[in-house]
């Protein structure tokens, strides 16, 4: 691939016939056609609602988390590209992960539209490593639409038009003459190509910069229209291929003897030798978190996993409980400043705990490494591949450049694949071992010494008088979120930009993302954190579920005090036009205020966040008939029965992958609120499987869901992955006090219950799997 | 070492492993058979769910020496032979709903789904709203909705 000249990459001087923008991407000197585009968003920042005074806009309206993330990616002035094969198909070599988003597809029909190809000849792979993108290869907040919607159809656009000149010279007729439709060129005179054909043709002798239109909206026929995966088919048939589903030569299955409490220390191991001789094991190993096994099976290491007797050291959060880390929690809240206002100005109070969540997927951290004394491959689901290479590397003691990373395709993240405990983990065991390895965390590992979502409280204060919010403020108390998988550095990187002014990482965060979608006064929204024993990270979005259900509890309470409904409150109170466009859809939709029997009722919510907007209405069934049922080993209570939710994220490329992704953040905000969490005791979290750990299940799932998708508002894509928890958790939330007359404080609502389920031993540390799976065949 | 004889997705198969061995890994880490997932070894998540003798179990739950050598183990894999067609109706299903987003617990979705269909028929009924509440397969990534849908479309044409 040819170094194109740095140049600024929309070049939106330039006249051009039509008037329209042109934008500059590059030929590269390939034996076949290859376009390409610097990443990057190329748009003016968005998100210029207006903000109504006596409400001064908060930063994350004039400049959030996501433009931050995008210019970072501006000047790194390096090319994701569009190749043309001789078979006619297209292909793109994506930096980013794919964990479920369904980014693959919707980057194969920004491909497909400039192209004119059919989606299906179009295919995406996941880009291994590529340091020279700097901070450009992220997946995270929600960004990948945002920050490679131009670029890629500049790409391609740039190959269609390549196309048309090569079938031009070929025909011996002008360009002006000559369609290209579904991978097919035809000239008015009656000549026909196929892009396959052409692909070889087309190739360029030397890299040159080119400038090229897109298409106007009003032309997309791609873009825009419901699409399904592009890997459903690989997926219904078992074929799709995760980390621990690849034959690497040599990388026979591995486990780690992890530690009772979290992230304790190996003091020693008092059978090696008893355990390295056991059926199938070919390896023992002690490494930084605990005593590594290899052998024919997973079953055998499993076994030898709870075969080994080793003498542990403490952990980082030894001897610590929920109760504990909330009074830590507690001292570290930062008070309300707006003081007691006159006889006429009355308050609204809120205070809640969020406890801890895990951010486990259903596919366990895992990877594969292979590392020899002077070079090392790995492969895992990772959204920050290049981080992972430089830390690898310097574990290993490798050069960065020896270290290869390959991006596999991942089985859920939720925020666990921004790092990549697994593979640095397996880098470091295959090297002790001198062997390939095809390393997985048991599931108990996962829930107990995984990340988490951290604890947290969220205080609020409101005031008001006359029909009017004077103040609003939050105080966000929280264990320390980890960001050192790249977004720090970004951060660094970025300072002098942020408006936030010199804050620590996560206050930053905090300040780009959290915004309060109403017109409350003097607002005021502010982070502390405090303690770093714990291994934590962003769980589908970082602070938003929990801030938001403080705040939309504290509106109903606002809307109650000021005896009006919940919806007008919100209506009379919204900033934004979109966010008005989407409460009242769902309103509309789900019938708000509709007569309904006791102990049931509706709740509301709204969220705005990475330049999009959601809202959500949620019906819910408190009564006993409801809250007793019996499930084996599960938990019931209130259920959520319907759900409306309508999203407006500017453009959607692909309407039914957003409905996806909104069904998703629905089941998570539904988990949240009612059943989901961590308890922490004795320094470990007692939740082992998916029968203790309460993610929403079939019998929690509401029988009703509706989910709208806006038409095209700003007309460039937001971001979708997240969007959707923070509403429905928080209109779960309100739904929940408006059945029961009694506004929950703690989340999710049962933590504080007896115990749902026999916690299993800490040691050994993961529990045998069961023989009797025959008895129950149905 | 012992030795273990099935039928795997309509072939026999002969397998050398300790017998207490759970079949989940006799089928991914010695046969390379990785369309049942694991999600947790415990008979709790349901990714690894696959048919013995046409009804679904979790194989990470079975000791190969449990398998008997007249017993047929369909996995995802060979799930459309069992169908005349090129996929079984409720991998279409899928399809057609787009139910999929990660799909890592997908194959153990569809093979509980079939099995949930076959079993209310055998009872003479048609899958309901109970039988739907009472599946235990996890999705973390939340597509319960999608597979509600679709099972009650892919029984349609089973
Ligand atoms: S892996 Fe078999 S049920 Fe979870
Ligand atoms: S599709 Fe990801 S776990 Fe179900």
């Amino acid at each position: 691939m040819g170094t194109p000249p740095p140049t600024p990459p929309p070049d939106e001087s330039q006249p051009a016939g039509s008037g329209r923008r042109r934008f500059l991407g590059y030929l590269l000197a390939a034996p076949t056609l290859v376009a390409a585009a610097e990443l990057g968003d190329w748009g003016p920042a968005a998100g210029t609602a207006q903000a109504a005074i006596p409400t001064p806009p908060q930063p994350p309206e004039l400049y959030d988390l996501n433009d931050m993330l995008t210019d970072a990616a501006l000047p790194t002035a390096n090319l994701i590209s569009v190749r043309l094969h001789s078979d006619g198909t297209a292909s793109l070599d994506l930096p980013r992960a794919e964990v479920g988003q369904g980014i693959t597809t919707s980057s194969a029909m920004l491909v497909a539209e400039e192209l004119d190809l059919p989606l299906d000849k179009v295919r995406i792979t996941l880009a291994d490593a590529r340091p020279e993108l700097l901070f450009n290869q992220l997946t995270g907040a929600s960004n990948t639409t945002i920050s490679t919607y131009t670029p890629i159809r500049v790409a391609a656009a740039l190959a269609k038009g390549r196309l048309l000149e090569a079938a031009a010279a070929e025909f011996g007729e002008a360009v002006s003459r000559l369609t290209g439709r579904a991978g097919v060129i035809t000239s008015e005179g009656g000549r026909r190509a196929t892009y396959g054909s052409l692909a070889k043709k087309a190739a360029s002798v030397a890299t040159k910069q080119v400038s090229v239109e897109l298409k106007e909206r009003s032309d997309f026929t791609v873009i825009g229209t419901p699409r399904s995966r592009i890997d459903a088919v690989d997926i219904v048939t078992g074929r799709k291929k995760f980390a621990t589903d690849l034959r690497v030569e040599g990388a026979l299955p591995t486990m780690v003897c992890r530690p009772p409490t979290i992230n304790g220390t190996v003091e020693s191991v008092r059978n090696r030798a008893e355990v390295e001789a056991m059926p199938g094991i070919t390896d023992v190993a002690v490494v930084g978190t605990g005593v590594a096994v290899r052998g024919r099976t997973f079953g055998q290491c499993i076994d030898a996993v709870r075969a080994l007797r080793v003498t542990w050291g403490p952990g980082s959060a030894e001897g610590k409980s929920d109760a504990s880390v909330l009074s830590e929690l507690r001292k570290a809240e930062i008070p309300p400043a707006v003081p007691k206002l006159g006889p006429l100005t009355k308050t609204v109070e809120g205070d809640f705990t969020f406890h801890f969540a895990s951010n486990s997927a259903l596919e366990p951290n895992s990877a594969v490494a292979d590392v020899r004394s002077d070079r090392a491959e790995i492969w895992s689901g990772l959204k920050s591949p290049i981080v992972a290479q430089q830390t690898i590397a310097k574990k290993l003691g490798l050069p960065q450049d020896a270290v290869t990373v390959h991006v596999t395709e991942g089985g859920g993240s939720f925020g666990r694949k921004l790092f990549f405990d697994a593979a640095i983990e397996a880098a470091e065991i295959s090297q002790k071992m001198g062997k390939p390895v095809k390393l997985m965390w048991h599931r108990t590992d996962d829930f107990r010494q995984g990340r988490t979502h951290p604890m947290c409280t969220s205080r609020v204060r409101a005031t008001y008088a006359a029909g009017n919010v004077l103040s609003y403020e939050q105080r966000h108390t929280s264990i320390s979120t980890d960001f050192t998988h790249g977004l720090g550095e970004i951060i660094t990187r970025m300072a002098s930009k942020l408006p936030a002014g010199n804050l620590g990482f996560a206050e930053t965060i905090f300040t780009l993302t959290q915004q309060s979608p109403y017109r409350f006064g003097a607002t005021t929204q502010l982070l502390s954190e405090v303690d770093q024993g714990f291994n934590t990270g962003s769980m589908r979005n970082i602070y938003s579920p929990n801030v938001r259900v403080a705040q939309e509890l504290v509106v109903d309470r606002l809307a109650a005090g000021m005896k009006k409904d919940p919806y007008r409150f919100r209506r009379e109170f919204l900033k934004d036009e979109r966010a008005l466009a989407v409460l009242e859809k769902v309103a509309e939709a789900g019938d708000w205020g509709r007569t309904m029997p006791s102990r049931t009722a509706q709740g509301i919510a709204v969220h705005p966040e990475y330049h999009g907007v959601v809202a959500a209405l949620v019906e819910m069934d408190c009564r006993p008939e409801t809250t007793d049922r019996e499930v084996r080993d599960g938990v019931t209570g209130p259920r959520v029965t319907k759900v409306v939710c309508a999203v407006d994220v500017g453009l959607a490329v692909n309407p039914r992958g957003l409905e996806a992704q909104m069904m998703g953040g629905i089941m998570d905000g539904i988990a949240l609120a009612l059943t989901s969490s961590l308890h922490l005791k004795d320094g470990y979290f007692l939740e082992g499987s998916w029968d203790n750990y309460f993610y929403t299940r079939q019998w929690n799932t509401p029988p009703e869901l509706k989910i709208i998708v806006m038409p095209p508002t700003t007309g460039k894509p937001g971001g979708a992955g997240e969007l959707g928890v923070p509403a429905a958790m928080a209109a779960v939330a309100c739904a929940y006090a408006r059945a029961t007359g009694t506004m929950p404080t703690t989340f999710p609502i049962n933590h504080d219950d007896e115990l749902a389920f026999e916690p299993e031993p800490v040691q050994p540390p993961i529990p045998q799997s069961p023989t009797d799976g025959l008895e129950h065949a149905h | 070492m012992p030795t273990h004889t099935f039928t795997l997705n309509g072939e026999q198969v002969t397998v050398e492993a300790e017998d207490d061995v759970r079949l989940l890994w006799v089928l991914r880490d010695i046969l390379g058979v990785t369309g049942p997932k694991y999600g947790c070894g415990l008979e709790v998540c349901r990714a690894c769910t696959s048919h013995i003798n046409g009804k679904a179990f979790n194989p990470c739950a079975v000791r190969v020496q449990d398998v008997d050598p007249g017993d047929e183990i369909t996995t995802i894999e060979g799930l459309a032979d069992t169908s005349d067609q090129e996929l079984h109706p409720m991998q279409r299903a899928w399809l057609e709903r787009d139910v999929a987003q990660c799909g890592y617990c997908q194959p153990g979705q569809i093979m509980t789904a079939v099995a949930v269909v076959r079993k209310a028929r055998e009872e003479g009924r048609e899958v309901g709203e109970a039988d739907l509440d009472a599946i235990r397969n996890i999705c973390r990534c939340g597509t319960y909705h999608r597979i509600r849908e679709a099972i009650v479309e892919g029984a349609r044409n089973m």
